[in-house]
């Protein structure tokens, strides 16, 4: 299948001439979720504002469903929507005319059942004659979601749909993705909150200072990355790891009646066998035996702090 | 073209002005009322005729001009920088129209507010004395051309401006200026022979004779040099207004 966005090379150097981009390269499929990771100034928001016109590229090729963000920026545009990161809406005007504006902009005849469709979607729809400075942050940042949806985008970029936004709104936000992939609409997000990635996208990627430092499959990534932990709780603590058992990966926890043992699940032997052989041949009694995953967000810290060093 | 985004913005422009509809409507008939009572009422019945038209009919052009300018100005330089301001100009550059269609849309609606408050006051100066209109149609042209080639300008002043003190700042330095000593309140053969000359050099004075000759067929200036000087500074307007958005300065980054 052809890439619905297609990001080769992409540079970007502010006026200042701070390099926020430093060539990334990305091609996302049709239909596909893929979250954005990456600490605050790591250029996530510059490779949006990038694609989506709001900056210009210094160098590099950018196409949206085929078309040239620079040469044919209309009908690429005419695909994206975009959900900003800032909060910015004309305070005194009422909701449902900023989402009809929105529609409007765009090129598209008014249609009032789609609007009220999406303004119930997001629970708006009592607060549509409402202005926008009596409305709560939260629901700002809808209003913000209802108004790229008004023009019934192909492409939508959330830049940190969830930040400062209530559990409970999470949720329903991340229905509203999985409501809109059925649709067939792409979704390229941006957020600090590693579960979130967990628990809606198809393919990570992991930007830091302007690069792309991987992007792939979320569940693969969690699978090649991910270390796995063993924990053997013993009957009787220990003072000290016998000597017949030392090895990497090996150490002693709680009150010396845990021994914890972490493994890469990729590897050809993880060590396990032996591991559980030697601790019976030193007469050790087990307990309990538990194992553990670790999460995205440990993945995550590790590969940041990699690149730091 | 994208006319529905022009449509657009247009509208959402003019919902601004509608909210405040009263305001918008009770200033200018608030302060040409007050330049009749100061100017009319009190200069008035010391000046009484100039070049045989009364007093009070002669401003009414230059009063109207004094408002449609400084209008179109502010309206359309605040309506592009507010945006700016808060931010929720990402929507315009991510959103698949040409800069034309922007500029239609905005200046569009500047240039419509300015033209309503300019009839506000013509009527409003209707209730205080009597005047001719010589060449309606010409008055007409006059009124909507000067409408759109300040909010032009205004528009201009509004992309550049990094805050609301540079929004003022040619508004009042430059603009206010021109207007007073463009003849709005006299004609300039009242002025000593040096200073009718260097009055020659001000834009304004074009406009406002041109646009007097269409109440009472006599200008200061001869009419096709009027229109010739909106037309050139309405190019001017635009050739600016292209080399903004071809460039993207203060815009993009
Ligand atoms: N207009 C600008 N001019 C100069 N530098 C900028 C500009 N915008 C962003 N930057 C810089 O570019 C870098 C990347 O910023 P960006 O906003 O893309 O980060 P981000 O990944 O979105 O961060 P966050 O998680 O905090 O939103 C930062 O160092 C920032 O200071
Ligand atoms: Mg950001």
């Amino acid at each position: 299948m052809s890439a619905m966005l297609s990001i080769r090379d992409l540079r970007k150097t502010y006026d200042g001439g701070f390099q926020a981009l430093k060539g990334v390269t990305l091609e996302i499929r049709e239909g596909e979720i893929i979250a954005l990771l990456g600490p605050n100034g790591a250029g996530k928001t510059t490779l949006i504002s990038t694609v989506c016109g709001i900056t210009t590229p210094t160098s590099g090729k950018v196409t949206v469903g085929g078309h040239d963000i620079l040469t044919d920026f209309r009908a690429a545009r005419a695909l994206i929507g975009l959900v900003p990161q800032e909060v910015s809406l004309e305070p005194f005007e009422k909701v449902i005319k900023t989402v009809r504006f929105s529609r409007g902009l765009f090129g598209h005849r008014r249609d009032e059942a789609l609007i009220e469709k999406i303004l119930r979607r997001l629970s708006l729809w009592d607060k549509r004659n409402a202005q926008i400075k009596e409305l709560s942050g939260g629901m700002k940042r809808r209003v913000l979601i209802a108004k790229a949806l008004a023009h019934e985008p192909r492409v939508l970029f959330l830049d940190e749909p969830t930040a400062g936004v209530d559990v409970e709104l999470r949720k329903d936000m991340w229905g509203i993705v999985a409501d809109l992939k059925a649709d067939g609409v792409t979704i390229i997000l941006t957020t600090h909150y590693i579960e979130e990635a967990e628990a809606i996208a198809d393919r990570i990627g992991v930007i830091n200072g302007g690069e792309l430092l991987l992007v792939e499959d979320k569940d693969r990534l969690m699978t090649r990355l991910g270390k796995k932990r063993i924990e053997v709780h013993l009957s009787e603590p220990l003072d000290a790891i016998p000597p017949a058992l030392a090895q990497p990966g090996l150490s002693l926890e709680g009150e010396g009646d845990v021994l914890m043992f972490e493994y890469d699940t990729q590897a050809e032997r993880t060590g396990i066998t032996k591991l559980l052989n030697d601790i019976a041949g030193a007469g050790l009694v087990l307990r309990d035996l538990s194992t553990r995953q670790s999460s995205l967000e440990e993945i995550f810290v590790d590969l940041v702090t990699e690149g730091r060093s | 073209m994208n006319w529905g985004a022009i449509a657009a913005i247009y509208r959402f422009e003019m919902s601004r002005f509608f909210r405040t509809l009263m305001q918008s409507f009770l200033s200018p008939v608030l302060s040409t009322s007050l330049y009749f009572v100061v100017f009319g009422t009190a200069i008035g019945s010391r000046i009484e005729q100039v070049e045989g038209i009364s007093y009070g009919a002669f401003i009414v052009p230059g009063l109207i001009m004094l408002s449609v300018i400084t209008q179109s100005i502010s309206n359309a330089s605040f309506g592009i920088y507010f945006p700016k301001f808060i931010g929720t100009i990402y929507e315009l550059l991510s959103a698949p129209v040409t800069f034309l269609e922007i500029v239609l849309g905005y200046v569009g609606a500047a240039a419509t507010k300015a033209l309503f408050i300019g009839t506000v006051i013509l009527c409003t100066a209707a209730l205080f004395v009597d005047f001719p209109i010589a060449h309606p149609l010409a008055m007409v042209l006059f009124l909507v051309l000067t409408c759109l080639s300040f909010a032009l300008m205004g528009f201009i002043i509004g992309i550049w401006a990094k805050n609301f003190e540079q929004l003022q700042l040619v508004p009042l330095l430059v603009v206010t200026p021109l207007v007073f000593l463009g003849g709005s309140f006299y004609s300039i053969t009242m002025l000593p022979p040096v200073w009718q000359t260097i009055t020659l050099f001000n834009p304004v004075v074009y406009l406002i004779s041109g646009f007097r000759w269409s109440f009472f067929d006599a200008a200061d200036v001869p009419v096709g040099l009027s229109l010739l000087a909106i037309a050139g500074f309405t190019c001017l307007c635009l050739g600016v207004i292209w080399w903004i958005f071809r460039t993207g300065w203060r815009i993009r980054s």
